[in-house]
């Protein structure tokens, strides 16, 4: 299978729309990046950091390029690149590894970019909250280009969310079909409905003594597919924490690279990852120590249910000199039928003698006796379960430090394991 | 204390004990691999054609791979024609030979190596494969090996004596085409042990292999199978050693383990080829295949190493465990100092039911080494109830070498239970500082730390093993503090 060909015809077709529509900073670097993506086309599952998902695959079906323009409300801190109050050229492609095909690809298809930058010393009251809604009645690819600048003693909170609407509904109540639109078997003979695709690039700079807290939260649908590469690079006494909740999907797959460059700095990894139906959820992770005096915190759960496949590959390097470093390593699973599947891969590679680094990782069952133990005091089965898996992922939610957020993940995360969440809000035939 | 510090001084000055060459006449054939030298190779030790036929198409598919690279190793490039695939140090004369037929000199090499092929030195109560280069020199006990029924000989000894055993179980565990090396061995391996332990048998001594690499320019590649019936039981041990030579050999084994219902395996090695010298010039490339198949019901593999020597080694002992309820455990302690190179671990894939396994995996590393541990456990979704517990601990000396972790789990059964746990860290400087207080030196303090450290798995060797496994650490860490 060689599907770069098709996004080779597509590029070398749209190039100069694509160009037309977007700025020179990012004009400047597309065809260098199309040019990497050109020679490396996607990575196959031979390649160490893309061995548990099929980019080939996923790429494969035929999907329209969106060239949609971000609808933002003015804010302080927000800003489409071409407004950006700031040169980007040392930050845009700077901050994340060029030579990633995905990378590459999403630099050469992105056509706009959002920026989220908040000046020294300063800190927007409100989180700053995203939220990508996926709409459109055929098969659409979405390349989304983000960069995060703090400078120095800046502070800031930001959510980002893909959201779930259920438009093809309105196409399928055209047709006359009562069908849900998750429900793929019923989409046959009009492949594509409802079908997205998104590439996404976050690029994350944190000056020295600024403090981020990033949250990327999705709930789609098992027709959305989603490759996001997230860089983080901090400077000096810096703290960043990322969280990445993934409660609803159909193919995820989540890079994320953080590059800690100033002493003093802390990075903390979170991530909750819940899969059922045939979903695939693979995170991997590489948090590269340079600067001595660091720390950092992962913790990753998944649940994985019914016939999804949940991936897991972390890496801690600590470089040559970067003594004094503490790093702790957690993947913790359950994998709750007997189809499901779960990959984990926690690497340490270490060049320093004077560190502290652990990494724990665990594949295992529900607890038998505490479930005997809730049946017994008149606990439903199911419901027993549910709790049970609950209280597991409450670890991953109990270290969300924004209240309300995480209010409404616990009850979110309670949705999801009840099957709840799958059901659309707005949508008639779930109700 | 002092007396152990003493031996620990005065192997350290010579820095590579078994470094010496023996000067024995050897018959090496010309270097270069080609379907020719196999056909030389089997016809030297009078093969039957199966097995010619085995090795060619071992070799066919080997031309048609590239050598991996996927190892975290700065691996120096192999000239595979550079290399005699066969030396033979016993070939003086024609006919049969005997125990009196073989040179004094070889005797003595193996003496100084410490290594009883005298059976009048049956106290130390094991029976030896004396190895070297590529033909097995001497094999000590068979006589009463075989009152019980137990065949012990080298493996080409074994293809003209039993060749329906050989036949039925070679490459049946590490196929001629699992991977380069194994492919690469299965078209020229020489010598090495063949071990059959009939059924209810328990081995009345410990079995052992002692592998010498002597010759230049020329690559071991031994092989060693090992069956071991229903019910039964036996210990085997593997140790090697190499002269100093300033250029890398090659030594790519593969060793099988059939485990059959019932039975158990216990395989402990000691590797100490020639680490090269302090400039990382030279030394072993230990690129070796070993791997246990448990086929029956409640039988056990336990895999034991202690690796201390070798530029390169990159090898996973592995077990899968098919028969219901099979145990595999795999103890490792890996030191690399200087140059050295290491990326081991194992390999468990659970398919049979309440099958467990049991990883310990201890890495020190010191001077500009590196030092990986690679595992994989994959549960498949037969493998109902499995359970694997492994930790994998790794100690760095000096702030110039690396100590890595790269653990995989592929997990297919919601009744598995898997744990791995891997902390990475330089001594305590707690326990320094106490020893410190007490009047001991900071050079002990260390050596008692990584002993104790080490402790875990040494205590799994046997007790002839473990007291030398003991002093090669002391001896490998030598010079690292300061």
């Amino acid at each position: 299978m060689k599907s770069e060909r098709q996004y080779i015809e597509l590029y070398n077709e749209a190039s100069s729309l694509i160009k037309q529509k977007s700025c020179p900073v990012m004009n400047s670097v597309r065809d260098a990046a199309f040019a990497v993506f050109e020679e490396k086309g996607f990575p196959s599952r031979k390649v160490e950091r893309y061995k548990y998902t099929d980019v080939d695959a996923a790429f494969a079906p035929n999907y329209g390029i969106s060239l949609g323009a971000l609808e933002l409300k003015p804010s302080k801190y927000i800003f489409s690149f071409k407004d950006s109050p700031i040169d980007l050229t040392p930050y845009y492609n700077k901050v994340a590894d060029g030579s990633d095909a995905l990378t590459a690809l999403n630099t050469a298809l992105a056509h706009e970019g959002l920026l989220i930058y908040v000046p020294k010393n300063e800190r927007p009251s409100d989180p700053i909250k995203i939220d990508h809604f996926l709409r459109g009645t055929s098969a659409t690819m979405m390349n989304r280009r983000v960069l995060i600048i703090l400078e120095q003693g800046a502070e800031a909170i930001v959510i980002m969310n893909d959201r779930r609407i259920s438009p093809a509904i309105t196409e399928v109540e055209e047709n006359g079909q009562q069908s849900h639109p998750d429900d793929t078997s019923s989409l046959t003979g009009r492949e594509g409905v409802g079908r997205f695709l998104t590439t996404q690039v976050i690029e994350v700079v944190t000056k020295d003594n600024s403090h981020l807290d990033l949250y990327e939260i999705e709930e789609t649908t098992p027709l959305c597919s989603r490759f996001s590469n997230v860089y983080i690079r901090e400077g000096r006494d810096c703290s960043v924490k990322h969280n990445s909740i993934t409660l609803y999907n159909g193919q995820t797959r989540n890079l994320c690279d953080v590059y800690l460059e100033g002493e003093n700095s802390e990075v903390t990894l979170n991530g909750c990852a819940i899969g059922s139906g045939s979903q695939r959820i693979d995170n991997n992770t590489l948090i590269d120590h340079k600067a001595p005096n660091c720390q950092s915190n992962e913790l990753y759960k998944y649940v994985v249910d019914d016939s999804s496949v949940g991936a897991f590959a972390g890496k801690i390097l600590v470089e040559k000199g970067a003594q004094k470093t503490a790093s702790q390593e957690t993947n913790a699973n359950l994998c709750a039928s007997s189809q499901a599947r779960m990959f984990t891969q926690p690497m340490l590679e270490i060049y320093a003698d004077d560190v502290k680094c652990n990494h724990g990782s665990t594949v295992g069952v529900m607890d038998e006796s505490a479930l005997f133990y809730m049946r017994q005091r008149g606990i439903p089965e199911d419901d027993a379960r549910t709790l049970l898996k609950n209280a597991f992922m409450g670890q991953v939610i109990d270290q969300i430090s924004l209240e309300a957020l995480r209010q409404l993940l616990y009850v979110k995360v309670e949705k999801r394991f009840r099957g709840e969440l799958d059901k659309c809000e707005d949508c008639q035939l779930c109700k | 204390m002092s007396e152990q510090n003493e031996f620990v001084r005065s192997v350290a000055d010579k820095k590579y004990e078994f470094g010496f060459t023996t000067d024995v006449q050897t018959e090496i054939i010309e270097k270069g691999l080609n379907e020719e030298v196999i056909r030389i190779i089997s016809a030297k030790k009078g093969e039957p054609d199966w097995l010619l036929q085995f090795r060619l198409d071992a070799y066919r598919y080997w031309l048609t791979q590239a050598e991996p690279k996927w190892g975290h190793l700065r691996m120096p490039e192999i000239d595979y024609q550079a290399i005699s695939y066969y030396a033979d140090p016993t070939a003086k004369k024609d006919g049969p030979k005997s125990a009196d037929d073989i040179d004094p000199e070889l005797m003595k090499t193996f003496d100084k190596l410490g290594i009883p092929l005298e059976e009048r030195l049956a106290l130390s109560g094991m029976a030896v494969d004396a190895v070297m280069d590529s033909v097995s020199v001497k094999t000590t006990f068979k006589e009463k090996l075989s009152e019980k029924g137990i065949i012990f000989c080298s493996i080409s000894e074994a293809v003209r004596e039993y060749p329906d055993l050989v036949r039925k179980y070679l490459g049946s565990v590490v196929p001629p085409k699992d991977n380069y090396f194994a492919a690469l061995n299965s078209a020229v391996f020489s010598d090495g042990s063949f071990v059959y332990i009939p059924k209810n048998t328990r081995c009345p001594m410990e079995l052992s292999t002692y592998f010498r690499i002597n010759a230049r320019n020329t690559g071991q590649f031994e092989r060693t199978l090992i069956v071991c019936d229903e019910g039964s039981y036996v210990s085997y041990l593997e140790g090697c050693t190499a002269p100093m030579r300033d250029e890398n050999q090659l030594h790519a084994a593969i060793v099988e383990i059939v485990v059959m219902d019932n039975a158990e395996v216990k395989y402990s090695t000691v590797q100490n080829w020639y680490p090269g010298d302090a400039e990382g010039k030279g030394g072993v490339l230990n690129l070796v295949t070993k791997r246990g198949d448990l086929r029956g019901v409640n039988s056990k593999l336990s895999w034991t190493q202690v690796e201390t020597g070798s530029a390169i080694t990159w090898k996973y002992p592995s077990c899968v465990l098919r028969g219901d309820n099979s145990q595999a455990e795999f103890y490792s302690v890996a030191v690399t100092n200087n140059y050295q190179q290491a990326d081991t671990g194992t390999k468990m894939i659970h398919i049979g039911r309440n099958t467990r396994s049991t990883i310990i995996s201890k890495g020190i590393s010191a001077g500009k080494s590196e030092n990986s541990y690679r595992g994989l456990v994959r549960v498949a979704p037969t493998a109902d109830g499995a359970r694997n517990y492994s930790s994998c601990d790794s100690l760095l000396l000096g702030s110039e070498c690396g100590a890595h972790t790269f653990p995989y789990m592929d997990v297919r059964n919601n009744t598995a239970t898997i744990e791995h746990e891997a902390t990475t860290s330089k001594i305590n400087e707690d326990q320094l500082m106490y020893c410190n207080q007490r009047g001991i030196s900071t050079e002990e303090a260390v050596g008692l730390i990584v002993n104790g450290y080490a402790k875990d798995v040494i205590n799994k060797l046997p007790m002839e093993f473990a007291v030398e496994a003991q002093k090669l650490l002391s001896v490998s860490l030598e010079g690292t503090v300061g």
